[in-house]
């Protein structure tokens, strides 16, 4: 029973969350990539959740997309797309459209007050 | 029937049957993809091994059988390389219904042997929730120690192997360390000495990844795991291989370069095939007393066969590089570079694999085409397969082109003016393909964009052990059909050729029933420049491509002149510059292959699609030559191009 509620009360949570972190980027057009097609060469962020039909997100969860792992772009396919993608010890190419939908967590700790 | 292989090319055998199991002790090796399951397989088993499919699905069954040292004899089944069990793809069905003994026909195993890649332990611990919740004797093998090794990551499988109630072992399946550990478990499960696998830590609900993949940290930390460092070489070659502007040219150099070697490095190896073939011919013909044992040996069976097991060396170079493309990992570069291509003709990356597989045949291209999630995608992607060049036009283009276009050099010696046509003609096949492909994901398999997921393994050296299976394989295939499908083709034809009797004696071949058929159909292949010489071979070669050269072979020997001169000289004299052309162009297009017919049959469930398939390219093909021939006649184009 409890772990039911904290389970829920994470998922509200993370929704409150994305929601918010969703406003700043529309709001002050934040350089802090919110997906993963966003990140840059040499950025990495940590993998919040998937936003995709759930056959196509356990998929790519089990290629290493799983939330709170750590990702990295690497190199891409002439012309930017396809991109690969470092993930759980693997380098896993996907589309940009996908990339899109793999929201990030923010991950800068002093902002870490914000979310409260 | 077990003998059917699943690639068994254009053979008119039925598609692959399952390789019946004997009562023997059943062992299944599982595993996720690049994981070296494979490898270990072949290495388990060498020679001793058949392909089939898993009874009523289209999934790869490959079987085989290895002697333990108590003179046990113990079945090994390679499963299809999944990530979980969840019963999402037909593969992960099929494994699933496997292992737990609900696959008619496969008995339930007796043991599993887990693979896994120790450089990603985390990842591919993930399989082993599923696999040791099933409750079978289990060993877990982590394969590619060397690299993880060299790459400085570390782990400690007495520790691990407490971790998972079940025995581990570190091996490296390409070099062979460690391999003595699988046997001996695979002899004790034989003496029934194996224990169920009992995990220490409680197995996660198996549906829910993020906890599965939390439970695979937890027991890899406690396992003493240490990740190894990144691939260091991988890295560096991609930079090069993905590189912006060097990629798409080292793509391009790689794919002129395996044409130019298919068509000049085979040629000695292939001429003295042909010396050999003819010689012989020539003193089995000296040493036989006349008589129609001797015509039809000699005309029939010499001639027919012959002419076709010449061009073996060069459909096992084709192989060859087409195994050392797929075993380096550069295969999954290439499907990267070109998904952007694919999106444009409204495919993906992923379905590059098949179609560059095709290249070799269309049967288990189109059966790799299961990996493609989306149904429409899957269908264009089926419905273009054919169009490809398949390794069973080659002695059809290399016949035709040896004999009819005169070689010049183009770019030094790295391209000469008969590799360019063949290029020409693999080219053609291409854009035919991604044009229809266009078509059809335009109109009636109209779907959104998908998605694309591929992994990128580590580059490896491909091991001359799988290399060598592969080409080993292969030459058993086409020895195969060479041996019935090709020899019962000649042998009928002789027969045909040689009937009615007149006086006792046969016919002038123009007057035989095959002539008869010929003349038949030679008011409709004329104004594509075919005589009705040809047009027995195009009826013969229904059956499959390369018959049209054994058929051809078997019609020109009867009239002495093959026996003389050869078949490309027979043609020379026999065939116009135009027609010839026209015939490449035709067996560019047209579909002809009983077996490509019979597993698109299955794989579409229903007739509909072969049959527009078939429909489609013959008229692609008639329409092709039609236009070719005319066009010939009209140009000068031929006066600098042919002898």
């Amino acid at each position: 029973m409890m772990e039911v509620l904290t389970c829920l009360k994470t998922a509200f949570h993370t929704e409150v969350r994305m929601q918010l972190s969703f406003n700043k980027v529309v709001g002050k057009r934040s350089r802090i990539a919110s997906n993963l097609s966003e990140l840059k060469a040499g950025e990495q962020g940590i993998l919040d959740r998937l936003d995709l039909p759930e056959e196509v997100a356990k998929r790519l969860m089990e290629l290493g997309f799983v939330p709170g792992h750590v990702i990295e772009p690497a190199l891409s396919a002439p012309g930017g797309e396809p991109r690969v993608y470092r993930v759980d010890g693997s380098e896993i190419a996907i589309r940009r459209e996908t990339a899109r939908h793999l929201i990030l967590r923010k991950r800068v700790p002093s902002q870490a007050s914000d979310r409260s | 029937m077990s003998d059917c292989q699943s690639c068994g090319g254009c053979s008119v055998a039925i598609p692959p049957s399952p390789v019946a199991l004997a009562d023997t002790h059943v062992i299944a090796i599982i595993g996720p993809p690049n994981s070296g399951k494979s490898t270990l397989f072949n290495r388990l088993t060498g020679l001793r091994q058949k392909v089939g499919n898993f009874p009523g699905v289209t999934v790869e069954q490959r079987v085989g059988r290895t002697r333990l040292s108590n003179n046990r004899e113990i079945t090994l089944v390679d499963l299809p390389g999944v990530y979980s069990l969840d019963a999402r793809s037909e593969d992960e069905r099929v494994t699933r219904d496997v292992l737990n003994g609900q696959m008619p026909g496969v008995p339930k195993p007796d043991a599993v042997l887990l693979i896994l890649d120790c450089t990603n332990l985390g990842r591919h611990l993930l399989l082993a929730a599923p696999i040791l919740s099933l409750q079978l004797p289990t060993l877990v093998i982590l394969n590619m120690a060397d690299d993880l090794q060299s790459r400085g990551g570390s782990v400690d499988t007495a520790a691990l192997s407490c971790e998972l109630g079940a025995p581990v072992a570190l091996i490296s399946a390409a070099k062979g360390d460690g391999v003595e550990k699988v046997i001996q478990f695979v002899e004790g499960t034989s003496e029934g000495s194996a224990k169920v696998a009992k995990p220490r830590i409680e197995l996660p609900i198996l549906q829910d990844i993020p906890k599965c993949r939390k439970w695979a940290q937890q027991v890899g930390q406690n396992g003493g795991y240490h990740a190894p460092a990144p691939p260091l070489w991988t890295r560096r070659l991609d930079s090069i291989f993905l590189h912006p502007v060097l990629g798409p040219l080292i793509f391009l150099a790689v794919v002129v370069g395996v044409f130019q070697t298919i068509f000049s490095g085979a040629k000695p190896i292939m001429d003295s095939l042909t010396m050999g073939i003819q010689s012989s011919g020539a003193w089995l013909g000296a040493m036989l007393p006349d008589s129609i044992f001797k015509s039809l040996l000699i005309e029939g069976v010499w001639s027919g066969v012959g002419s076709v097991i010449v061009f073996l060396p060069q459909i096992l170079l084709l192989f060859l590089f087409i195994g050392i493309l797929e075993d380096s990992g550069y295969l999954a570069r290439a499907a990267l570079i070109a998904d952007r291509t694919m999106a444009k003709f409204g495919l993906q990356g992923k379905a590059f694999i098949p179609l560059l597989s095709a290249y070799a045949c269309a049967v288990p291209a189109i059966m790799a085409t299961r990996t493609i999630e989306n149904k429409r995608d899957r269908m264009a992607t089926i419905m273009i397969a054919p169009l490809m060049t398949c390794s069973a036009r080659l002695p059809v283009y290399t016949l035709l082109i040896a004999a009819f276009i005169h070689e010049r050099p183009l770019i030094g010696h790295f391209l000469g003016t008969q590799a360019a046509v063949l290029l020409g003609l693999y080219v053609l096949g291409f854009v035919a393909a991604i044009v229809t492909a266009w078509m059809l994901k335009s109109s009636v398999l109209k779907s959104g964009r998908t998605s694309f997921m591929l992994e990128m393994p580590p580059y490896r050296w491909p091991t001359v052990r799988s290399l060598g299976l592969r080409l080993f394989d292969r030459s058993k295939i086409f020895l195969r059909r060479a041996g019935t499908v090709i020899l019962t083709v000649s042998v009928v034809l002789w027969i045909l050729a040689h009937l009615p009797l007149h006086d006792g004696k046969p016919p002038q071949i123009a007057d035989s029933f095959a002539g008869m058929i010929g003349h038949a159909v030679e008011p409709a292949i004329k104004p594509l420049g075919f005589n009705w010489k040809i047009g027995i071979g195009l009826l013969s070669s229904l059956a499959a491509r390369e018959v049209i050269v054994g058929t051809l072979g078997t019609i020109y020997g009867m009239e002495g002149t093959a026996q003389s001169e050869g078949l490309q000289k027979a043609l020379q004299s026999d065939l116009t510059p135009g027609g010839a052309v026209a015939l490449l162009i035709f067996f560019a297009f047209a579909m002809q292959c009983m077996s490509t017919i019979a597993v698109v049959r299955r794989e579409s469930g229903g007739w509909k699609w072969p049959a527009i398939q078939f429909a489609y390219m013959t008229l692609l093909a008639y329409l092709a030559a039609f236009v070719t021939n005319h066009l010939l006649q009209a140009s000068t184009i031929l006066a600098t191009l042919t002898k």
